[in-house]
């Protein structure tokens, strides 16, 4: 089978499976808890690792390290609980200590062997194509199976809860009193959290899982306010990124999931910049607009006043503008056809006057 | 015990234990800020994204000095926090989302650094992997003094600001009302933080270092009620933690000494939580187990009162008025009978005259109890 196609598929699963569950921790403001999750597999993996006999099993692995994704929220919540810790330091206590555990493991049981340091940090998805399963007599690679199944289970999961979802990440207090039972959810969600994490694992790595899991749904937040389009967007982009990170992983000779996490990161950076809900430069631009605009109605209201036409001169001190201000404004003016330039000024033309005084009763 | 002399006499790990407990000074006062400003995470961020910087260093000058690295670093997680401020400020991005996104933004693009400097078959770049998670045996006398520089001028600016710092930190909104200039100075705190990342970069590495800088000020937190008390036991712990976990990765060849330093810092945490004076979850359980304890044998003793006025303080009698089986009924007695509340009785048993008394002013004090609640309303 070819190699390419294996490793980019894998990826797409990743993202996809990612992006459906990531939208929902970055709408439940649960974001880093999904990183406590990621690292806090590592020390599951290890010990699933260890009971089946150094055995590379994916099962006991998947059950071992979604328990310890599991108990990384446990004991966050716990923390939290006792009020002795804020929230944000008892997730930043539980998982170093957790993933302090799992890479001290590694590097003294399991150093050479399957599992890696680099293998921790940033998967391995280069090898998908060597681990291949038989299946019905087709040789399917391991990942796609792992991978795809995670995607469908999410997906179900988002397609089947989507309104329970939908309410408890929107109105957690409704959602309760209406009996659907959020708590329950929550969990439901952080083990398929959980699960995404031990699945991307091996692909991916424990740290780059998180880039998959919040950076598309963050950059779908910041292009749309309606939660099926940000499902969607946040799977777009996943997939986007996925491809042009392996292609220029490929070209530059660099780590594939580094530079998947890289591309989704420059995703972002775009999206905040140019959204046009809210980019930092659309917003920008607009203002300018309007305050273009807005100067332009004014100055067309201060002439609709003279009988003469005003000469720049006096405009520039009337409303302390620069010249360079005013011919900005002169020009959106003319665009709007509110204002005409004869030899002695400005003077308002027929549409500016009709403008100027629709303003005023609107003003009144 | 042996080890431990080896501190004073063999040159590397007297550099080791030096330059590890320097990062638990510098870590431990500045967690203490980060802490109680809520920005545990920043940490977090800054450290992760100090990768992308280190792997830039070197690629754009070739040199493995590490101070240029750690300077690389330490403007890589300058930027980031930076980032992270502009996101929030120009977009309604959650706060742990942009956190998120920029730590594994800058996270990713270091890994791809790291690994294309890696394929690139550069020689010299061995060694570099070794800030993922820290490798204290590589501490020479030169990083140890560069430690100092670092930490020591982080150190003299938290003490030169030390009354705007403590205001910020519990009241940023009076600050501001006092005109201090709360943005200047919640981004020196934050550059601040910065130089005790790019302290840590060597000896805990970027995945870790965030627990060098939240674990030490959430044990400290738990021993005291006074900042400068919880920045003085912040230091002595993120120290205490450094200097042990990196002795006993120096100790043994590969041996990350990240993980050992984080994994005795949380040794120390533990033993805070639960047992610091006051504060320790183990008295808070004693105390409630102490109180429940109490409640049950006053109810008890109630229950056994009624039965006694009546003349029927039997096994049995209890055992119905309390739905309890008769042989916990008999054990409820013999409790009683110990306490010197009860005693045995050809009927059974009756209450003593202690007994009586006591059971007399529970019953007082349950009649006076709601005219109070009614006379404080």
């Amino acid at each position: 089978m070819n190699a390419d196609l294996v490793i980019i598929l894998t990826a797409i699963l990743v993202s996809t499976a990612s992006a459906l569950v990531g939208s929902f921790l970055v709408l439940r403001r649960m974001a880093l808890l999904s990183d406590a999750i990621s690292h806090a597999v590592l020390p599951g993996i290890v010990l699933a690792y260890w009971l089946s006999g150094g055995e590379r099993a994916t099962l006991p692995a998947l059950l071992g390290a979604a328990a310890a994704g599991l108990a990384t929220v446990v004991l966050v919540e716990w923390l939290t609980r006792t009020g002795r810790v804020k929230n944000d330091a008892a997730i930043g206590i539980v998982f170093p200590a957790l993933f302090s555990l799992g890479v001290l493991a590694v590097s003294l049981f399991f150093r050479n062997v399957h599992l890696d340091m680099d293998a921790v940090l940033y998967g391995e998805i280069a090898y998908a194509p060597f681990n291949t399963l038989s299946l019905w007599g087709q040789e399917v690679p391991e990942s796609w199976l792992v991978m795809g199944s995670l995607t469908l289970l999410n997906l179900l999961f988002v397609l089947l809860f989507y309104k329970e979802l939908k309410l408890a990440t929107f109105d957690p207090g409704l959602a309760a009193a209406l009996g659907f039972a959020p708590g329950a959810l929550y969990y439901g969600l952080m083990t398929l959290v959980s699960f995404t994490s031990v699945g991307a694992f091996q692909s991916v790595g424990a740290i780059l899982i998180v880039a998959f899991l919040i950076i598309p749904p963050a950059t779908a937040y910041l292009l749309t306010q309606r939660l099926p389009v940000m499902l969607a967007l946040a799977v777009g982009v996943g997939v986007v990124s996925s491809l042009a990170g392996y292609a220029l992983a490929i070209w530059l000779d660099a780590s594939i999931a580094g530079m998947m996490a890289t591309v989704a990161g420059l995703c972002f950076a775009l999206a905040f910049l140019f959204s046009p809900v809210e980019g930092y430069l659309t917003t920008r631009l607009r203002r300018e607009r309007q305050r273009l605009e807005v100067a332009a109605r004014l100055l067309v209201a201060h002439l609709a006043h003279h009988s003469q036409p005003v000469p720049e001169q006096e405009v520039l001190e009337e409303f302390g503008w620069n010249p360079r201000f005013l011919g900005q404004v002169r020009e959106k003016a003319l665009q709007a056809g509110w204002l005409e330039v004869v030899r002695e000024g400005l003077r308002p033309t027929a549409r500016g006057l009709a403008m100027s005084s629709a303003q005023l009763e609107l003003g009144s | 015990m042996s080890d431990l002399l080896l501190i004073f006499t063999d040159y590397t790990l007297r550099n080791v234990a030096l330059g590890s407990a320097m990062l638990g000074v510098v870590g431990g006062v500045l967690g203490a800020f980060a802490v109680l400003r809520r920005q545990s995470l920043l940490g977090d961020v800054l450290a992760h994204a100090a990768l992308p910087g280190i792997c830039l260093a070197f690629i754009l000058t070739g040199a493995k000095a590490p101070l240029i690295l750690l300077v690389g670093g330490g403007l890589a997680g300058w930027l980031a926090a930076w980032l992270v401020l502009a996101v929030l400020r120009h977009s309604r991005l959650p706060e742990d989302s942009a956190l998120g996104v920029m730590l594994s933004g800058f996270f990713g693009f270091g890994v791809a650094l790291l690994t294309f400097i890696q394929h690139s078959n550069n020689a010299s770049q061995a060694g570099l992997d070794q800030y993922i998670f820290g490798q204290a045996a590589t501490i020479v006398a030169s990083d140890v003094l560069n430690f100092t520089v670092l930490g020591g001028l982080a150190l003299l600016t938290v003490g030169l600001f030390y009354k705007e710092f403590k205001l910020l930190a519990f009241d940023p909104a009076y600050a501001h009302s006092l005109g201090l200039p709360v943005r200047g100075l919640n981004t020196l705190l934050t550059s601040l933080t910065v130089l005790a990342v790019m302290v840590g970069l060597q000896t805990v590495g970027v995945v870790l270092m965030a627990a060098m800088l939240i674990a030490p000020a959430a044990a400290a937190r738990q021993w005291t009620d006074r900042l400068e008390a919880m920045i003085g036991l912040s230091a002595l712990f993120g120290a205490m933690a450094g200097v042990s976990g990196a002795l006993i990765s120096a100790t043994r060849e590969n041996l990350p000494t990240g993980p050992l330093v984080v994994l005795s810092m949380s040794a120390i945490l533990l033993v805070s939580l639960f047992f610091a004076p006051l504060r320790g979850l183990v008295w808070d359980w004693a105390r409630t187990r102490q109180h429940r304890r109490r409640v049950r044998l006053e109810r008890l003793l109630l229950d056994a009162h009624v039965l006694h006025t009546h003349g029927t303080l039997t096994p049995q009698a209890l055992a119905e008025r309390r739905r309890e089986p008769v042989a916990v009924a008999l054990r409820n007695l013999e409790a009683l009978r110990s306490l010197g509340w009860a005693q045995e009785h050809p009927q059974g048993f009756i209450l003593t005259p202690t007994g009586e008394q006591k059971a007399h002013e529970l019953e007082q004090a349950m009649r006076v109890l709601p005219q109070r609640v009614e006379g404080s309303s």
